[in-house]
């Protein structure tokens, strides 16, 4: 039983980081219909510059702040200057982020090097709670609450506001929303912005157990996409489930059968899409 | 598409010609490096037609197409070293590695189009890489298989050498592209391009539009699955990064860069990059870098591909 909860709560912590990603990833897809195969790069620029700041200033919070920026300013300029002149060419779009991932890979393992490494764990985070024999990192907990909270925002931003309002009308009818007058170009860069920043702040919150090294931006973009696929393409609440689904499934299938763990994770996957093409929660 | 019929453009016929030409009796006047890129280049067009037939006529766009590559170039290395096959017996495995994977996962993404398309045959790409990888007792993971005898002796051959393997690799390609111009050009082509345009028409007019797209799927596979025999043999080794995912950008560019939908302009593009590839190599060691500029660049000026400048259409 112990075992069946620590390994539950391991794979909520693998949830809430993918959650984190996809939910940028997939916000995205709703607005421009982009498949962002940059959006790895994201998550990996968003640690290796938390990881500069961060080792410069002793500040994880500065250094967390300035990844965010940083990374939300990459994602503006490259929708503003070289995304938005190919709207409604998404092969173009998806060939545009393709050559921005390589170029990013590279200019990281030149920048950076290729030697692993991991954020320091905050102070007040670091030990592991004890409730009747259950023990668990705080910091892992602290990853679920901040992606609870972080889920909780959107869905309030999405579901509440004027801003999530005019999202929802340009992922339902991009052309009938800017015919109302909502700034869709501009809305899309800001949305693009921002699931940038998300997933460059699900690359600093696993900062310090999953850390940076070379190679993570590809590691991390078939997870993402499946957490989407899963979920279905331009939902929050199917990236929610999406995340859950392939972070229990990633983790039980690691513990149980290692071999087979890329296996164990695509399964739903190909199960989703041949039962519903468009994902639990996704429309045509 | 306004307009059916090719035109042909003034500069595309000569420009083959000369290829043709070139490739024909060029090597044996060239240095031992050129025909070891002359040699890659025509091994690389045989895969980049094959994924032309499924992202240019088909118009599904497949990100992990160097996953029957490199699973064939695998069949041929674990048969032929760990196994000692005979030569057919290698060709035979590598290929049908490659044949029956084709057809498996072609079930799973043969119903979705697009971007569903583009994102699942990503991620069925990193697992097959991952299982490169990972299944270390089989493919020796990141380590590889190395051994793999030369083909001229292999096959038994009486002559052996860089030149006598050139040519059979001209003579595949060759047949391979023979075989896929019939293709295009024949009645299943045309449903394919049909499909590309409006798959909605094309099934209200009875075509089973699945099954075209499966067996486009699978023939694609298969032609890739040649090549990626013919790259065992010729590197005599093969590793997980023949398989992953910069492996089939890589791919996917040869054929937008060349002109999808055109066959012949995929050949121009593998030369290109191949080409790219080695010169750079001497200048830098940052490929990927060079790479992602040269994606970037041929989206933003010549998003149709090189072989459709000067305005022909592509078939």
């Amino acid at each position: 039983m112990t075992y069946f909860i620590i390994q539950s709560l391991n794979g909520l912590f693998s949830a809430a980081l993918l959650f984190l990603i996809a939910s940028g990833l997939t916000l995205a897809f709703g607005v421009m219909r982009i498949v962002n195969i940059a959006h790895g790069s994201f998550y990996m620029l968003g640690i290796y510059v938390a990881y500069t700041v961060t080792a410069r200033t002793h500040s994880l919070l500065l250094g967390t702040a300035v990844a965010l920026v940083v990374v939300a300013t990459v994602g503006l300029v490259m929708q503003r200057f070289f995304l938005r002149r190919f709207t409604s060419q998404p092969l173009a779009q998806m060939m545009m982020t393709m050559g921005f991932a390589l170029f990013f890979r590279d200019a990281a393992l030149m920048i950076w090097g290729g030697d692993p490494f991991t954020l320091a764990t905050p102070a007040v985070l670091s030990g592991s709670m004890d409730a009747g024999g259950i023990v668990f990192p705080w910091y892992r907990l602290f990853v679920i609450v901040v992606a609870a909270l972080v889920g909780v925002g959107l869905w309030l931003l999405n579901d509440r506001t004027l801003i999530g309002a005019r999202v929802r009308a340009t992922v339902d009818d991009p052309e009938m929303a800017a015919a109302t007058g909502i700034n869709v170009s501009r809305l899309s860069g800001g949305v693009f912005a921002a699931g940038a920043a998300l997933a460059a702040f699900g690359g600093v919150m696993g900062g310090p157990i999953l850390g940076g090294y070379a190679g993570m931006d590809f590691d991390l973009l078939p997870l993402a996409f499946v957490v989407v696929i899963i979920g279905g393409m331009g939902s929050l609440k199917g990236a929610l489930v999406g995340a859950i689904v392939v972070g229990m499934i990633d983790n039980y299938g690691k513990a149980l059968v290692p071999e087979l763990s890329y296996f164990t994770l695509f399964a739903p996957m190909i199960l989703v899409l041949a039962l519903k093409p468009t994902g639990l929660y996704g429309r045509a | 598409m306004a307009e059916r019929k090719p035109r042909r453009g003034t500069w595309r016929l000569p420009a083959l010609v000369t290829l043709g030409i070139f490739l024909i009796v060029g090597p044996p006047f060239v240095s031992p490096y050129w025909i070891g890129l002359l040699t890659q280049m025509v091994i690389l067009a045989i895969l980049a037609m094959s994924l032309d037939l499924l992202l240019g006529y088909t118009g599904l766009p497949s990100l992990g197409h160097a996953g029957f590559f490199g699973v064939a170039a695998y069949g041929v290395g674990i048969l032929s070293t760990t196994y000692h096959a005979s030569f057919w017996v290698s060709v035979a495995g590598g290929l049908l590695t490659g044949i029956v994977l084709a057809a498996l996962l072609g079930l799973i993404v043969s119903h979705v189009r697009d971007v569903y398309f583009l994102m699942i045959t990503l991620a069925l790409g990193m697992v097959l890489w991952g299982l490169s990888y990972r299944w270390i007792p089989m493919t020796g993971g990141d380590n590889g298989i190395s051994g793999i005898p030369r083909l001229e002796s292999h096959a038994g051959l009486p002559v052996t050498g860089p030149i006598p393997f050139y040519y059979v690799a001209l003579l595949v390609l060759a047949a391979c592209s023979v075989l896929m111009m019939r293709l295009v050009a024949s009645p299943f082509g045309l449903t394919l391009r049909g499909i590309r345009e409006n798959e909605r028409r094309m099934k209200s007019l009875g075509f089973n539009t699945w099954v075209h797209c499966y067996l486009s799927y699978v023939v694609s596979g298969a032609f890739a699955s040649v090549s990626g025999v013919m790259w065992a043999y010729y590197n005599g080794f093969v590793s997980p990064t023949y398989l992953d995912l910069t492996a089939s950008s890589e791919l996917f560019l040869m054929v937008t860069l060349g002109g999808p939908a055109t066959l012949a302009g995929p050949v121009f593009g593998a030369g290109a990059i191949v080409l790219l590839k080695n010169v750079m190599s001497a200048y830098t060691a940052r490929w990927l870098l060079v790479l992602g500029i040269v994606y970037i660049a041929t989206i933003m000026w010549a998003p149709q591909g090189l072989w459709n400048l000067g305005g022909r259409r592509s078939g």
